[in-house]
């Protein structure tokens, strides 16, 4: 046989879509798998509902993964797909909108059934009614097609062998972009092939029928190569965030040497840290699931005050419950890190999808004066950067610090230029040994320079102390409540933290000329939608600049400078205008917001026109 | 030279009010510690809000005074991360069973190695007098004023029920009994939770002056273990089981008098003890209700680390990061 032309592009975005119980994460993340491998940059967004299963083939049971791959360096996931893969008729009604017209369509034929297209609220079916047409339509009989490979492998029941159809669609794809399916078969007998050997067996032989099928059938004329991406030497894994953030964590324990303590809750989207940190136990990591938010929080205060690293991580609903916990570690001047996945709220809100919504309940959400650094996280990958940065900033100044994170990139996948362990910045502890007052020990006595307190754990003779809530007499720490001692200590406390401002780096612009007359300040997980609009503007001829802030509290000491540099400043935000807030409130700078809550990330190009609709004509 | 009770003091002074029972506990305490052969600086009381959460400023020992309820969780956290400690909780009825009942009966169940001292005096007496879910129905508080409806908890039952492997009561006014409690529960692995009945002159005088000011020992049941259950001035009565395992009073010479068995593996035992009551039997006893060997938390996760480093070795972590596929791109 032949082999069928091969056609070159420079960038593609696939979206799988299937009911909850297809196997659509797995695929997608195959998928994306043999992409980094053959040294494309990619970026994925997951999509999928909060119910594990929603009723089959219902609308809101519907999961999808959208993987971008491309031989250049990308920064989003996409806002729409070339390619969708619908495994049932709800698949394609939930996913269709967010394809182009032209775009191509492949669907699993026989899920087009009567009672599923009733399901999915179809009174005809659209894969015979001509509603299609204006898409690169290709009807494949996927279950049937499985279903037969399968026959063949002993101990498979039909029914098993029908799950494998998720695996068919991985094979047929990995074909049509010219993807070697090995890694996958590698994954899917170290996965099943131990207490499963039959089911590793029927997934294996499914992934080789749909690459079989591509090869034959003459329902693909081409096939299609994305070469590798000039990404910078070294040597690159996929990572998703919530991994990224986990070994973060754990790679500011190594060189603080403080033991990582992390108490958590089970919440989505955030477990998956717990999850991921529980599994490290042969590092000396302590993963407690504790009973409640509250104690989740509680704990990793008590194991900071015994001189572990605590950090808690959880999500906009766990994280309200934290609050007090948040301001006694103000009072006490501990270091904890606290990790907010942000999701959709208020209350429970969209559980799966992100939002930017949890800012000002970082910066603000307790009770009196209580300023705590805040950092946000960039990209999957920037999760790791930004949890050591958290850890450093907690230690060094023994103060509580929120990490912002969301749905988005705790799900979310890039390629990760694996860090050089020499390199990761250094923690220092500065633990106390000694008396630091003339043989007595003040466990308020402020280093002048940072005005952190000195930190004396248990076990160490000589430096016994208490510490609590209530408001501490200025250097010895005792219980005051003397009026001029709270306004010192009040301001002592939010001195602290502004004072970091001078040990962060400035914020930094992109805007290629100097010369731009407009800034797009974004913040946390917009990076890469609000860079690509930068970009796509430019393409135009139009001059656009673009700062990005990790650091929420205190912002960086340049910030007020730059901004007042630009007549228009535009800020893109997952929620309503909490950024703009601030920095209209800071700075005395009018500037305006974008502002979308659809729980998903922001599109390229709406951004794009934000930006244009902000320029002259 | 080894410590006394005064290297327990701190320089602050205590600020309870005149007459509280906590004076006697933390006189107790401070006396009892050095017998306790731990170095002050391992040792640690944690404590929440309310009166007896002030405990930790008058011990010479690390200490943190935290937030309403949390002690215990915060007591986890350090426990956990630091068994080389000796790490205390001090509370009352407020902070331990209303605001923070979730946290305590989770510490205990998962066997912290946490010593908890609840003082029970069935008021909240830092808020000026409130009723605690430890008041008896119908009392009469400014919060109450036609007498609380809400029936109270029993917090030796409620321990018992959370599977609390040591158990037991003391008196403020009774000092060698409470000495005796303490000692048992610092010797205990485990979690230990001891209910301290304490007076609280301002706002609920006079709450367990049956046992309280019982001079002659008659209204107080001594549990010890394998001895008979008898009290009275002349021993004259006596506990007994009944078939369905609750218990019930009878003569102290009867042949079927309760023989202590705070060894006993499962709970029922114990927690029937804890339903006796003054007011239903005549008799409050205090001692040690239950004291059980169990797994220990902190030793648990202890050994799973220890375990997970035996078959994988110590963590390596450039090698963590690296896992997965990986791919070089070449300069």
């Amino acid at each position: 046989m032949g082999s069928k032309p091969v056609e070159q592009l420079s960038q593609v975005i696939v979206r799988f879509a299937g009911d909850s119980g297809d196997g659509m994460q797995l695929t997608g993340s195959q998928f994306t798998s043999e992409a980094a491998l053959l040294g494309n940059d990619i970026s994925t967004l997951p999509d999928f509902p909060a119910e594990i299963r929603a009723p089959a083939g219902s609308l809101p049971g519907v999961s999808g993964f959208q993987l971008h791959f491309a031989d250049h360096d990308i920064l989003t996931p996409g806002d729409a797909p070339n390619v969708l893969v619908a495994m049932n008729p709800a698949a394609l009604k939930t996913n269709l909108s967010d394809l182009p017209k032209g775009g191509t369509l492949i669907v699993d034929a026989d899920a087009f059934t009567e009672r599923n297209l009733q399901k999915a609220g179809y009174e005809t079916n659209p894969l015979e009614d001509g509603s299609l047409d204006e898409w690169h339509l290709e009807p494949l009989p996927i279950t049937s097609l499985t279903i037969g490979a399968l026959k063949e492998v002993e101990g498979v029941t039909p029914r098993q062998a029908e799950r494998a159809k998720n695996m068919f669609a991985l094979g047929l794809m990995s074909w049509l972009y010219g993807r070697s399916i090995d890694p996958a078969i590698e994954f899917l007998r170290a996965r099943f092939g131990g207490n499963a050997p039959q089911i590793a067996e029927a997934n294996v032989r499914a992934v080789q029928a749909g690459y079989a099928l591509g090869e034959t059938t003459e329902t693909f004329a081409v096939s299609y190569e994305v070469k590798p991406a000039r990404l910078r030497p070294g040597t690159y894994r996929n990572i998703t965030g919530n991994q990224a953030l986990a070994y973060g964590l754990l790679a500011a324990s190594r060189v603080s040497g403080l033991a990582l303590f992390l108490g958590a809750y089970p919440i989505t989207p955030a477990s998956s840290i717990l999850e991921e940190l529980s599994a490290l136990k042969n590092f000396g990591v302590r993963a407690f699931q504790a009973e409640d938010e509250i104690a989740a929080a509680g704990a990793a205060v008590g194991a900071a005050f015994g001189g572990a690293l605590g950090v808690t991580t959880s999500s906009g609903p766990g994280i309200v419950l934290k609050a007090e916990t948040v301001g006694l570690a103000v009072m006490l001047e501990l270091p904890l890190v606290i990790c907010d996945v942000q999701r959709s709220g208020p209350s429970t809100g969209m559980p799966t999808k992100p939002e930017q919504g949890d800012l000002l309940l970082a910066l603000y959400g307790r009770n009196s004066d209580s300023s705590v650094p805040v950092v946000a996280a960039r990209s999957p990958a920037d999760c790791f950067d930004t949890a050591i940065e958290a850890c450093r900033i907690a230690v060094k100044y023994r103060t509580p610090v929120y990490l912002l994170s969301d749905a988005y990139l705790a799900n979310g996948s890039e390629p990760w230029l694996l860090p050089l362990i020499d390199e990761l910045p250094e923690i220092s502890t500065g633990l106390a040994t000694e008396p630091n007052a003339d043989g007595a020990y003040l466990p308020y006595l402020r280093d002048p320079e940072t005005l952190a307190r000195p930190w004396a754990v248990p076990g160490t003779p000589g430096l016994e102390h208490r510490i609590g809530g209530l408001e501490k007499a200025d250097g010895s720490g005792t219980v005051s409540y003397d009026a001029d001692n709270h306004e010192l200590m009040t301001r002592l406390r939010a001195e602290k933290i502004a004072g970091i401002a001078a040990d962060i780096p400035e914020l930094a612009v992109d805007d290629p000329d100097g010369d731009a007359r407009l800034l797009v300040l974004g913040w946390g997980g917009t990076y890469g939608t609000i860079m690509a609009a930068c970009m796509q503007v430019r393409l135009d001829g139009r001059k656009v600049a673009h700062g990005h802030l990790r650091h929420l509290n205190p912002l960086p000491r340049n910030a007020g400078e730059v901004l007042r540099r630009y007549e228009r400043i535009l800020v893109p935000e997952m929620n309503l205008g909490q950024l703009l807030k601030i920095v209209r409130a800071e700075f005395l700078v009018d500037a305006v917001g974008y502002n979308r809550v659809r729980g998903m990330p922001l599109r390229v190009g709406e951004v794009a026109e934000a930006i244009e609709a902000l320029m002259e004509p | 030279m080894s410590a006394v009770a005064k290297d327990f003091a701190t320089d602050q002074h205590p600020r309870w009010c005149p007459g509280c029972g906590d004076y006697a506990i933390l006189a107790a305490m401070q006396a009892f510690a050095p017998d306790l052969g731990i170095e002050r600086e391992r040792m640690v009381f944690i404590s929440g809000i309310g009166c007896a959460a002030r405990f930790p400023y008058y011990m010479n020992t690390y200490g943190m005074h935290s937030i309403h309820g949390r002690a215990p969780a915060i007591a986890t956290g350090l426990a956990v991360s630091r068994p080389d400690l000796a790490v205390f909780v001090v509370t009352g009825d407020g902070d331990a069973l209303s605001i923070g009942g979730n946290h305590l009966i989770h510490a205990l169940r998962r066997n912290v190695n946490i010593k908890v001292l609840l003082f029970n005096n069935r008021i909240y007496g830092l808020t000026k007098g409130q009723y605690s879910p430890t008041s008896p129905l119908g009392t009469v508080t400014k919060s109450t004023p036609m007498g609380s409806v809400d029936w109270p908890f029993n917090p030796l039952s409620l321990a018992i029920g959370a599977e609390a492997t040591f158990v037991a009561r003391a008196i403020d006014t009774d000092r060698a009994g409470m000495l005796e409690v303490l000692r048992a529960a610092c010797a205990h692995r485990g979690s230990a939770f001891v209910e301290i009945l304490q007076n609280c002159p301002m706002f609920n005088d006079g709450a367990f002056s049956s046992v309280r000011d019982d001079k002659e020992g008659v209204n107080r049941i001594v549990l010890r273990h394998g001895e008979p259950i008898r009290w009275g001035r002349e021993k004259e009565k006596g506990l007994r089981q009944r078939l369905d395992g609750s218990v019930t009073t009878c003569d102290g010479d009867d042949p079927d008098v309760l023989v202590h068995d705070a060894d006993h593996v499962t709970p029922s035992l114990a927690f029937s003890l804890s339903r006796v009551t003054q007011e239903t039997h005549g008799g409050t006893p205090v001692g040690v209700f239950r004291e059980v060997q169990r797994p220990v938390y902190d030793d648990l996760i202890a050994g799973q680390i220890a375990t997970a480093v035996e078959a994988r070795g110590e963590g390596d972590f450039a090698k963590l990061l690296a896992s997965g596929e990986t791919w070089t791109v070449e300069p």
